[in-house]
Formats: structure tokens, C-alpha cells, sequence
């Protein structure tokens, strides 16, 4: 009990006191975060409409594909991109290996599947005549899909803010392919397992409150935008 | 026009906030143009903050910014054979003797060392205080009491085994408990299970005040735990920066280094002491 009290309290000074340490890889987790979702957001919100409305030879495979994606342990993935991205690695040229850029590479890896999959269940679950009312106004394509992704906003918003939630607390992307250096790529998850390791209990439970600060945030908005939506 | 739908207004937020994060990446110095050398060294010398002490010591004088990879003792030669890192800074002699005889890494320089020290609990119930420690194990095996290995290929597993082969051996036995983790981990789990434990010295001062579990046996000759530097071999790797991976071995024994690590206190106790040929105290 002395251990959970002794680390709230330091956690709560270290929060209050802005301190660097804890503010940075703060920062770090955020930006890594939301560049991996943002640029899977970009590539899966067209993919998953698409697969939603189109069909074509492979396609049951492809949607498979990416639902199964959605249960891949970070773990592995962060082995894989290891592989990919070690210097002797087919992508080792780049030189990414233990850089903030792994990082967003494995997360955008783990964010792809579930955007590309939640949108594709939320573009397939509205009423056809949607697309087809689109059309009949003369909506090209880009308007269509405009169309579906605004009819289809609420799901669409969960699978980024669920994507981002993912990303934000994983542990073994960052691990693996960042190394956890200091001042370069300890994120919030990292920094809670080594302060934990190191036996700075306080320090530990200080990381570990804001990455549940900032996943309860996420959750929260979630909240709001089903309240929103049934409400309309 | 009309009101900006959700995901629009979301996907504008997170490129903003993108663009926010990036800049302030580049001052934090990220993409600077400064030489890197790549390190890995073992969890227990990172937790001991020495690293923290000596690098920026380091990075001050040579112009070139330190990577600090921690891993286990078994990971961080590996990162070295696989030309990952330019250097590696490690507590396993007869590894990094292989590791020098392959041919993977051109120097090697004795650093410094620490102990190694037998914890268990107080009440010591196998009644091991004081004794040789590869006989304390054999005890502690014979009748069974709980044991807390790091199990993780660490340079402090590989002492463990080295101790168990000293004896003759080890029979497995239920009490027996692998972790896979840190010291710091593997010693906070011998501390909830009240078990015994092999730790180097300086996590045991760092963690003394936070644990029940007492160093039972701690100035046996055989618990010296020897840290070396590695330069690893540049035909490993196009991208291996030599130079600044013997620099660094030139630092780490130099007078100005031994001080420093001489110096280096954890509630007055001192961790570390300097080895090399040049200095010795």
C-alpha cells in the first residue's frame, strides 16, 4: 500500500513540476502516435470505403486479410520490422533502425489494418441508396466517397481514435525497433516498463497515469461521439 | 458552406497537430548532423546511471552524440556480430573473448568491474551466509529452496551458470524460477518471493532501501564482475563508425574516465571500479 500511495504522490509531483523527462517522452508518444495514424488514415480510410462499395477478384481475401491484421500482437510486428529495417535488412539503406521513424513505421503497420477494417464495416453497414442519391445528383467519385465517409463519420472516427489508442499505449514497436534511447525514442510506454525495471516506482506510475490520462481522453471522445450521433 | 463533418475536422486536427509535433523534433536535435556512435550496452549498467555520467562527458569532447541501446549481455554481442552497433559495452569476459576470437570486434579494453552478491532473505534458511558461493548453490539446490535466475542470457545469467557448472552442475528443481527480465525486475520478484538471488552490486545499492533480502555473501573472489569495451569489426558493417567507437574505448580508460567512475556514488557506496592498465588504483 506504502508502494501505490509513495508512487502516486510522486507521480502527481512530477506531472504538477512539468518534469522534462516525463513531458518529453509525453510529447514523443503523441507525435509519434498520431504521424503513424495520420498517415494510415490517409491510405486506409479510401481503402476501406473502397473495399466497402467495390468488388473485384480477391477482394473476400483482402477484407480477410485486414480483419486478421487487426489481432496482430505488437510484439510481432515490432519483430518483423526489426527484420525489415536492421541494417543487413531488405529496407536497412533507409537507416530507420532505433529512430523515432521505426516507430511510426511499426504503428502504421498496426493502425492500417484496424482503420482499413472499422471503416469498412461502418461505409458497408449504411443504407446502399446513399451512394446511389450521391450519384443520381451528379456526385463524381471524390464526391461519393466524400459522401460515404461523411455518412459514415462516427464509425469512421472510432476506428482512427481506436487505432490511435493502440498505437499511443503499445510497448513493443517501440521497444524493438526504437531501442528506447533517451532523448530520442523512449516513448511513455517504454519509459514505464524502464522506470518500473529500474525499481523508480513513482516515475513508473507518473508514465503510466498520463498514457492513462491520455487513453481515458480518447475513450471519452468516443463516448461523446456515439452521444452525438444517436442523439441526432 | 456547410458544417465540416467529424472525420474531416479529425483527420485536419491530426495533420496540424503532425506539423506541430515535427518541428519540434527537429530543435530537439533529431535529424542534426552531428556523428553518431551506436552503443549497446547491458540493462544492470544502464539502470546504474553511470552511462548517464560518462556520455555526456564524452559527446562534450568529441562532437558525437551517444545512441544507448540497453539489452542483455547475449543481445548487445549480437547487435555487435550483426554490425547494428559500432560498440558494445558488456560484463561477460569469456563472451567477449569468443566474441574477439571470431573476429567480430577489433579491440577490447578491461574497463572496470564491480560484484556480484548472493541475496536472500534474512531468516537465510539454507544457512549459505558467508560461504564460497558455488557452495552456497550447491546448498540452496540440494534442499530446495527458492531461487530467482535472470534466465535472459544476461552477463549476470551467464556468471549463474559458470557458478552452477562450478558445482558440478544444476538438477532442476521446482523452486527453481526463470524471469527473462532486467535485475531490477528479476530482484523485485526475489524480493515479493522471498527468495535467493545472484545480483551485481550495483543494483543491489540502488535497491537496498526499497527490498527485505540481505547480500548474504559479498566479497567472494570468485564474484568479481569484469566490464569490457568491444570496438566491433568494420567489415561488419559500410555504416560502422570506427573512429568514434575508439575514441570512446580511449576515453573509457583514461584518467579522466576512471575518476569519474571512481567517483560515481549511490548513497555514498561506490558502484564501479576503474580497471584499466593505466590507471589503476
Amino acid at each position: 500500500m506504502e508502494l501505490i500511495l509513495d508512487g502516486l504522490q510522486e507521480s502527481i509531483r512530477l506531472i504538477l513540476q512539468w518534469d522534462p523527462v516525463v513531458v518529453d517522452a509525453a510529447f514523443r508518444s503523441l507525435w509519434i502516435s498520431l504521424f503513424a495514424v495520420a498517415v494510415a488514415a490517409v491510405i486506409g480510410l479510401p481503402l476501406g470505403t473502397l473495399l466497402a462499395r467495390v468488388s473485384f477478384p480477391g477482394h473476400g481475401l483482402l477484407v480477410l486479410a485486414f480483419r486478421g491484421g487487426m489481432a496482430f500482437p505488437t510484439v510481432f510486428i515490432g519483430i518483423v520490422c526489426y527484420a525489415l529495417l536492421a541494417r543487413r535488412g531488405p529496407l536497412g539503406p533507409l537507416d530507420l533502425l532505433y529512430t523515432p521513424w521505426a516507430i511510426i513505421f511499426g504503428e502504421f503497420l498496426l493502425a492500417l489494418p484496424l482503420i482499413v477494417s472499422l471503416t469498412f464495416g461502418a461505409v458497408k453497414s449504411l443504407d446502399p441508396r446513399v451512394g446511389e442519391t450521391a450519384w443520381t445528383l451528379g456526385a463524381g467519385p471524390i464526391r461519393r466517397w466524400r459522401t460515404y465517409i461523411s455518412e459514415a463519420r462516427v464509425g469512421v472516427a472510432l476506428a482512427i481514435l481506436t487505432a490511435f489508442s493502440r498505437c499511443v499505449t503499445e510497448l513493443g514497436i517501440a521497444m524493438m525497433v526504437g531501442g528506447n534511447i533517451k532523448d530520442r525514442t523512449r516513448t511513455l510506454a517504454t519509459a514505464t516498463a524502464l522506470e518500473t525495471g529500474k525499481g523508480e516506482f513513482g516515475r513508473g506510475l507518473a508514465m503510466g497515469a498520463l498514457l492513462l490520462l491520455i487513453a481515458m481522453i480518447v475513450s471519452l471522445a468516443v463516448y461523446f461521439l456515439n452521444r452525438e450521433d444517436r442523439g441526432e | 458552406m456547410r458544417r465540416l463533418d467529424t472525420p474531416t475536422a479529425l483527420i485536419w486536427g491530426l495533420i496540424s497537430l503532425l506539423v506541430a509535433g515535427c518541428s519540434g523534433d527537429e530543435r530537439s536535435a533529431s535529424n542534426s548532423p552531428r556523428e553518431v556512435l551506436r552503443l549497446a550496452v547491458t540493462t544492470s549498467f544502464r539502470d546504474s546511471g553511470l552511462i548517464d555520467e560518462l556520455a555526456p562527458m564524452f559527446e562534450a569532447k568529441h562532437d558525437v552524440r551517444i545512441d544507448v541501446i540497453a539489452v542483455g549481455t547475449g543481445a548487445a554481442l549480437k547487435l555487435g556480430m550483426e554490425g547494428e552497433v559500432d560498440a558494445v559495452l558488456v560484463h561477460a569476459r569469456e563472451a567477449e573473448d569468443e566474441f574477439m576470437a571470431a573476429g567480430h570486434g577489433v579491440r577490447r579494453e578491461s574497463v572496470m568491474h564491480n560484484m556480484f552478491f548472493v541475496l536472500g532473505p534474512k531468516s537465510d534458511p539454507a544457512k549459505i551466509r558467508g560461504m564460497a558461493p558455488a557452495a552456497a548453490l550447491k546448498k540452496i539446490a540440494v534442499e530446495q529452496w527458492r531461487f530467482v535466475s535472470r534466465g535472459d542470457d544476461s552477463g549476470t545469467h551467464k556468471r549463474e551458470s559458470r557458478l552452477w557448472q562450478a558445482t558440478g552442475g544444476r538438477t532442476p528443481w521446482d523452486e527453481y524460477l526463470e524471469t527473462g527480465q532486467g535485475m531490477g525486475a528479476t530482484l523485485t520478484m526475489a524480493d515479493q518471493m522471498n527468495a535467493y538471488v545472484l545480483c551485481d552490486s550495483g543494483t543491489y545499492f540502488k535497491f537496498k532501501k526499497k527490498i527485505q533480502l540481505e547480500s548474504l555473501i559479498d566479497s567472494a573472489a570468485g564474484l568479481r564482475n569484469l566490464y569490457g569495451v568491444v570496438v566491433v569489426n568494420p567489415k561488419k558493417h559500410e555504416k560502422i563508425n570506427t573512429k568514434a567507437a575508439n575514441h570512446f574505448a580511449d576515453f573509457l580508460i583514461s584518467h579522466e574516465a576512471a575518476d569519474r567512475i571512481r567517483n560515481y556514488k549511490i548513497d555514498g557506496q561506490q558502484l564501479f571500479f576503474p580497471d584499466s592498465t593505466s590507471v589503476q588504483n
